[in-house]
């Protein structure tokens, strides 16, 4: 089966400052993908530069379809959704607005109303809360509404950014399950964005290594772990 | 006391066209951060393309419907021409693109229907409603027209899928751009709207001051007042304070200061607002990151 | 050795300049200088603008507002106090300082549109000010107040030409005139130049970095708004008339577009923008009465995509290209290029 997504030669820059250097990398179908890195590395880039939310060059291919150049908006209607780093809630609009939200694109309005209760039924605590201002809820609880906003679109492929980010583990280890079994049961690919290395590691099938916008190490998950040299020199642990 | 509640009720009438103009400013400050100072001259030359139908026949309503068409094509297509090549541009540029805008319209409308003081006739005639000693029927009918106005818009932001969006695009275009939302042309839809909302308020408001091309630069002051006191990003408060700014107007206009020195009562509540409470009575307060 | 070439080539034009400005009224017919009469009045209140707007980030959509509060001093001094029309100019220069300062504390905590509002408000109501019946005895109400144009105080003829007062008027006003422009050059060209410029693109760290922020902004509304009275003054003595419906929203918006037009943050813009507001409608209404206010706002319009720098910028652009083998800092150089503006004047945070 073809790679779901094939990044080839991937730079990224803010105004003059280029982020991103010549990036190779590539997302099978149905995988977990985590990219690692130290603060600056250039992972929150990666996953903007894919959306299309900064200036890119190089290529993308999205199911084989180049996708450097579209908008924000083509390339989720081409069935990505990204969960931003700070959740990006509309904090506001109540938490059932949020997920209608994260739906605008599709057309099917039953399926829509059954992904909203099937929302609901692995993330309880947001139905409880479903007519609140969503800025009133906890970081644990926006980040599965986040997470619940960007399923609603049905995406071909998740990107998470930093999902792990100022929660307690408790909460984090929670999510980190949920995401398995979605990835799992529902055959979602993911892209993973991760400070917590060793919490990525453990989700994904495969993982990346960025150093100050170049890929360092790459190789399956399991292989990097294992690797101590690796693991002491870049990820600290 | 029958003229003290007859400057109440007039305020009011008046105050609801404040309020819409009021309402339209809001619509476009919301989602583009901008004060549209177009937004009068917009209005009156809407308010002329009606006049011109009407002119050539076509009865008062099916004119009236088609001028808030026309005008929400035009406010959206100006949006999606002049102004979104300046989207990013800062403040003064676009303050000065508003102002190229308004002096165009103010121009045009000059050149095209002439500077002649011209009647425009209300929808309700006297007799048309309960009128009394405090109220003529065009107030009442001023008043009933801005409310529906105001339930239409509400119901647009808050039942409908676009109108979902147009909120979400004005709290966070970001994210909204990540669940596939244009956010451009929500910003498009905004001004189209606010051009409609503005469309009205002229109609309303030519049978009372006839029209000419000078005909709004009064009201968009009381506008700005009204949008400013009811906190510039608020639409409920726009409303209030456009029935406030009405009421105030005519009591101190009445007895305060006499009817000369009205438009510095705007003035005046203007610069206080502004200085006093920035964010108005409803608006939320404004941070700006260092 | 290019600069001295420079330097020399540069005295020469400035005489031949000088020489030209002071025979130019006789060359002329009499209507004619009264037209250069407004376009230098135009120049010193689209400077004042400027100062306020190009450099200092402070967005005034009202000065007209000081023009006519300099012309009804001005006025009302001369109708009712007997006073000389020369004498007129620093009261009124000193009376628009103080509303101007005035108005820098609640601009204070107005950033760009709010500014732009509250300005834009004044502008509306100065004309039903002016109005006022309570003060119609000394504003002369609708009416307006009809002034006597000052008589030259010496016999003189030149080209066939006499003297006339709108002859006398144009050196009065040319030196007053040169004389502003000076100020404004010593005052920009330096630190206080260089602060106003950092207040307009980084205010935030303009005050860390010690300038003191309400008193730099208020002085600057005020020096800007004095300026701009000054022209006021100047302008109802020039057309011997003042009224309040001369002093609308529209004029504010002239002086606006006189910046824009001439450029932003740039000194000798100001007389290009002058130019352009003085001829424009002149040549626009053969066309139609309406014409000129529409080619103002397509100038605007056009200008914040095209040329936000304006004439001043161009012409600055085009200089520099000739000017490329000498010093880039020499003295003769305008502030735009002293002063450290980013690329765009209207940019930064407003």
């Amino acid at each position: 089966m073809p790679d779901l997504l094939e990044v080839k030669g991937l730079t990224a820059a803010y105004g003059a400052t280029q982020v991103l250097f010549d990036v190779d990398f590539t997302l099978a179908q149905g995988q977990i993908t985590a990219i690692l890195g130290a603060n600056g590395a250039g992972k929150t880039t990666t996953l903007r530069a894919i959306c299309q939310a900064v200036k890119t060059g190089g290529s993308v291919l999205f199911d084989g379809q180049q996708i450097v150049g579209k908008s924000t908006e083509a390339v989720v209607r081409l069935g990505v959704a990204q969960v931003p780093d700070g959740r990006g809630t509309f904090t506001a609009l109540s938490v059932e607005d949020n997920l209608k939200l994260g739906a605008y694109v599709r057309r099917d309005r039953a399926e829509v109303a059954r992904d909203i209760d099937r929302a609901y039924e692995r993330f309880p605590r947001l139905k409880e809360r479903r007519n609140q201002q969503a800025g009133t809820l906890s970081g644990g609880e926006q980040q599965m509404l986040a997470i619940s906003r960007a399923l609603m679109l049905r995406p071909r492929l998740l990107l998470l950014d930093e999902p792990s980010f100022g929660l307690a583990p408790l909460i984090v280890a929670e999510i980190f399950r949920i995401m398995r079994r979605i990835n799992e049961e529902e055959k979602v690919s993911m892209l993973l964005v991760e400070q917590n290395a060793s919490l990525a590691l453990d989700l994904a099938h495969h993982a990346y290594l960025l150093e100050t916008g170049r890929i360092a190490i790459s190789g399956p998950s399991a292989q990097i772990k294992n690797d101590e040299n690796v693991r002491r020199v870049y990820l600290g642990y | 006391m029958e003229a003290f509640l007859h400057q109440i009720f007039s305020g009011l009438a008046n105050g609801g066209i404040y309020a819409s103009v009021a309402l339209a400013l809001v619509m476009i400050y919301q989602s583009t951060h901008h004060i549209n100072f177009a937004q009068g001259e917009m209005a009156m030359f809407s308010t002329f393309i009606a006049w011109w139908m009407m002119q050539a026949g076509m009865p008062y309503w099916v004119a009236f419907f088609l001028t808030i068409a026309i005008s929400f094509a035009g406010g959206l297509i100006i949006q999606r021409t002049i102004l979104k090549p300046v989207e990013k541009a800062p403040v003064l540029t676009n303050v000065i693109v508003f102002i190229g805008l308004l002096v165009i319209f103010n121009s045009v409308a000059g050149w095209v229907f002439d500077h002649t003081i011209k009647p425009f006739p209300t929808p309700f005639p006297k007799g048309s409603f309960i009128e009394s000693r405090y109220f003529s029927a065009h107030e009442v009918g001023t008043v009933l027209v801005m409310l529906c106005v105001l339930a239409v818009l509400f119901s647009f932001l808050r039942f409908t899928p676009i109108g979902l969006a147009m909120r979400a695009a004005a709290q966070n275009p970001e994210s909204a751009r990540l669940v596939g939302i244009r956010v451009s042309w929500m910003l498009g839809i905004g001004w189209g709207l606010a051009a409609a909302i503005g469309a009205v308020a002229g109609m309303m408001v030519a049978p009372i001051v006839f029209l000419d091309p000078n005909m709004m630069s009064g009201i968009l002051l009381y506008g700005f007042a009204a949008a400013l006191l009811g906190g510039i990003d608020n639409p409920w408060g726009a409303v209030i304070g456009g029935f406030i700014v009405g009421v105030l107007e005519n009591l101190l206009g009445a007895y305060v200061i006499g009817t000369e020195l009205k438009l510095s009562v705007a003035l005046v509540l203007i610069v206080t607002t502004l200085t006093l409470k920035p964010n108005g009575l409803f608006g939320k307060a404004v941070v700006t990151r260092v | 050795m290019n600069s001295t070439i420079d330097r020399k080539w540069m005295w020469i034009g400035g005489l031949v300049l000088l020489v030209v400005l002071l025979v130019l009224p006789f060359l002329v017919k009499n209507f004619r200088v009264f037209q250069f009469n407004m376009v230098m009045i135009y120049a010193i209140a689209v400077l004042g603008l400027n100062i306020l707007t190009g450099y200092n980030g402070q967005i005034s959509l009202g000065h007209g507002a000081f023009y006519a509060i300099g012309a009804y001093v001005a006025a009302i001094l001369m109708t009712h106090g007997g006073w000389p029309y020369w004498a007129t100019l620093p009261l009124a220069a000193l009376v628009c300082f103080g509303f101007g300062y005035l108005m820098g504390f609640p601009a204070l905590r107005l950033g760009g549109h709010y500014l732009a509002l509250a300005t834009f408000a004044l502008a509306l109501a100065v004309p039903q000010l002016l109005k006022y019946k309570a003060i119609e005895s000394w504003t002369g109400g609708v009416m307006g107040l009809v002034l006597n144009k000052p008589e030259p105080p010496i016999e003189f003829s030149m080209f066939g030409q006499p003297l006339s007062q709108d002859r006398w008027l144009y050196y009065v006003i040319l030196s007053v005139m040169l004389l502003m422009f000076l100020i404004a050059w010593r005052l920009l060209r330096g630190r206080v130049g260089r602060a106003l410029v950092a207040i307009r693109d980084h205010p935030i760290a303009a005050a860390a970095m010690g300038i003191n922020l309400p008193v730099f902004k208020s002085l600057t509304f005020g020096v800007s708004a004095a300026f701009t009275g000054v022209a006021g003054a100047l302008g109802a003595v020039a057309v011997a008339f003042v009224s309040p419906d001369s002093f609308t929203v529209f004029l504010s918006i002239t002086f606006l577009v006189g910046v824009v037009v001439g450029g932003l943050a740039s000194i000798h813009g100001a007389i290009f923008g002058a130019i352009f507001i003085q001829y424009v409608p002149h040549v626009a209404e053969e066309v139609s009465k309406s014409a000129p206010w529409a080619i103002y706002g397509i100038f605007l319009i056009v200008l914040m995509y095209v040329m936000p720098t304006g004439a001043a910028g161009l012409i600055d652009r085009v200089i520099g290209r000739f000017r490329r083998p000498a010093s880039v800092n020499s003295s003769g150089q305008s502030a735009t290029a002293a002063a450290p503006v980013s690329s765009h004047p209207a940019g930064g945070k407003l």
